[in-house]
């Protein structure tokens, strides 16, 4: 993992203020899951449900189509796996790490 | 040329704030801060000042709000008392870890339980340790002008740390006096204008305040905080000593003022509107012989160790006089730091601890006289009567040791 901050107290911004924009997305969150989500591209009828529900914005778009999963950032909570409405198999599956 | 007007500690305050003309004030009320926010918001209702005044739903979010606009780049002001800023107390540490500049008018309040409305300290002391600067008052005049310095002191780029002033809840917010305002435009060109460090507004420098920090940081940053109101005492020194030139004050524009301790064998240590009756006290003491003298102190936080060891140091003995109780610890908040502040000094007075005004309970000539005879007393038997004593408290005296 990145370290953001480095050096002596003496070094630090005031306040403890982080001078740039965005920086979540340089923050892994994807280490501590159980589970993870494995998308299969052929059953996938491209709703979009998953990336609608996936509260880490965690499902990779491109050009309007699913494409797979970020698993830098997922957390391996299961919501696009439950909100699949494929059958009989979803298109998102979790499985153990 | 000033204007002399009669009015109570709270309107002072709301004039002070006039003046000021923040741009953003929360206002929650709660006795006795009420009618400073209610005479702040005749000025709004009456197009007097810019200020975008709040109403919130609790003290919790005017703290919240105050800091959040601040945070945004707006000179942010708000006002409370007792539980209004126990109710506040989580956003204290934070506008102090935020390193904004916000000024709040605190009168002082008893805290619940069970519940009182009158005037003691035990609301501001209970927020020592929050990271906030302490300034007390004495009367209305020191409220008013404590609040316009305070804007100065808060804001400086050395400290950006937030700062209470304090009044003595009914006892000054409420008793009216003569006091001198200012010209505005003088006022307004010493407040000058805010500068924020950083400001959340700016899509050019964006930025995240209040970030998560971990065990490996978080220390330091809080070791950091330590800056800023470290460096402020010089910058209360240099603030007052600029206001006094600027308007002619005489009022109390340093650490504490050191009344008649010169030459002082006895002398009691106050704040608040205690020492306008202490004072009397004190010369009535000298009119009879007795080497009396009083420290108002008007910096509790910082606290000026230094200087309030340097001016007990040739006093034989000392009492120290608390308007809240610090439970489980020695005697009061005020009496813990001077005792702290004189240990390794040689010679050092005898201390004493008094606890007084709990709730509004009054104080008065007579039992600050107890004070300098039991000081006397004190003097001739080596010891103090008693480590920690209570002032005016019906109490049961015959269970104590003479």
């Amino acid at each position: 993992m990145k370290k953001y901050l480095e050096g002596t107290y003496q070094q630090l911004p005031l306040a403890g203020v982080i001078e740039e924009a965005g920086t979540a997305e340089k923050y892994e969150t994807g280490s501590w899951g159980t589970f993870k989500p494995v998308f299969d591209a052929e059953i996938c009828i491209q709703c979009l449900f998953c990336w609608v529900y996936c509260p880490d914005s965690a499902i990779l778009v491109e050009k309007g189509e699913v494409v797979g999963i970020d698993l830098f950032h997922c957390k391996g909570c299961g919501i696009c796996s439950h909100e699949c409405p494929t059958k009989p198999v979803k298109a998102i599956v979790m499985e153990k790490k | 040329m000033p204007q002399i007007l009669a009015l109570t500690g709270n309107d002072a305050v709301a004039y002070a704030m006039k003046q000021i003309n923040p741009d953003v004030v929360a206002a929650y009320p709660i006795t006795p801060q009420t009618s400073l926010m209610q005479k702040f918001a005749d000025f709004v209702a009456d197009g007097e000042v810019d200020s975008e005044l709040v109403l919130v739903e609790s003290e919790h979010s005017a703290m919240s709000a105050t800091v959040g606009s601040q945070a945004a780049g707006a000179r942010s002001m708000t006002a409370t008392s007792a539980c209004g800023l126990a109710l506040m107390w989580e956003i204290l540490g934070i506008a102090a870890g935020y390193r904004l500049p916000i000024v709040m008018p605190v009168v002082n309040r008893a805290l619940s339980g069970p519940i009182n409305i009158q005037g003691d300290h035990s609301d501001t002391m209970g927020a020592r340790d929050c990271g906030w600067i302490h300034i007390f008052s004495e009367n209305a005049q020191e409220a008013y002008e404590n609040t316009l310095q305070a804007i100065r002191i808060a804001e400086h780029p050395r400290v950006l740390t937030p700062v209470m002033v304090t009044l003595d809840g009914f006892i000054i917010s409420h008793g009216v006096e003569t006091v001198k305002i200012f010209d505005t435009d003088k006022v307004r060109k010493f407040i000058g204008e805010y500068k924020p460090h950083y400001t959340l507004l700016d899509p050019d420098h964006p930025i995240t305040l209040g970030a998560m920090d971990f065990s490996d940081y978080y220390f330091e940053h809080k070791v950091s905080q330590l800056d800023g109101i470290n460096a402020s005492p010089k910058v209360i020194l240099d603030v007052g000593r600029e206001f006094q030139e600027l308007f002619g004050g005489s009022e109390c524009y340093e650490f504490f003022e050191a009344y008649q301790m010169k030459d002082a064998e006895l002398a009691i240590v106050v704040l608040g509107s205690t020492a306008g009756a202490a004072r009397m006290v004190v010369d009535d003491m000298r009119s009879r012989g007795v080497a009396a003298g009083m420290i108002k102190l008007r910096m509790f936080r910082p606290f000026p160790s230094e200087e309030i060891a340097k001016a007990l140091s040739k006093v034989k003995a000392c009492a120290v006089l608390d308007r809240s109780i610090a439970y489980g610890g020695d005697g009061g908040p005020v009496h813990i730091e001077v005792r702290s502040a004189m240990y390794g000094r040689s010679p050092a007075p005898i201390m004493t601890n008094y606890i007084y005004g709990l709730g509004g309970k009054p104080i008065d000539m007579e039992h600050l006289n107890s004070v300098f005879e039991d000081l006397k007393e004190a003097v001739v038997h080596g010891k103090p009567k008693r480590r920690i004593g209570y002032l005016n408290l019906k109490e049961d005296r015959k269970s104590l040791l003479a």
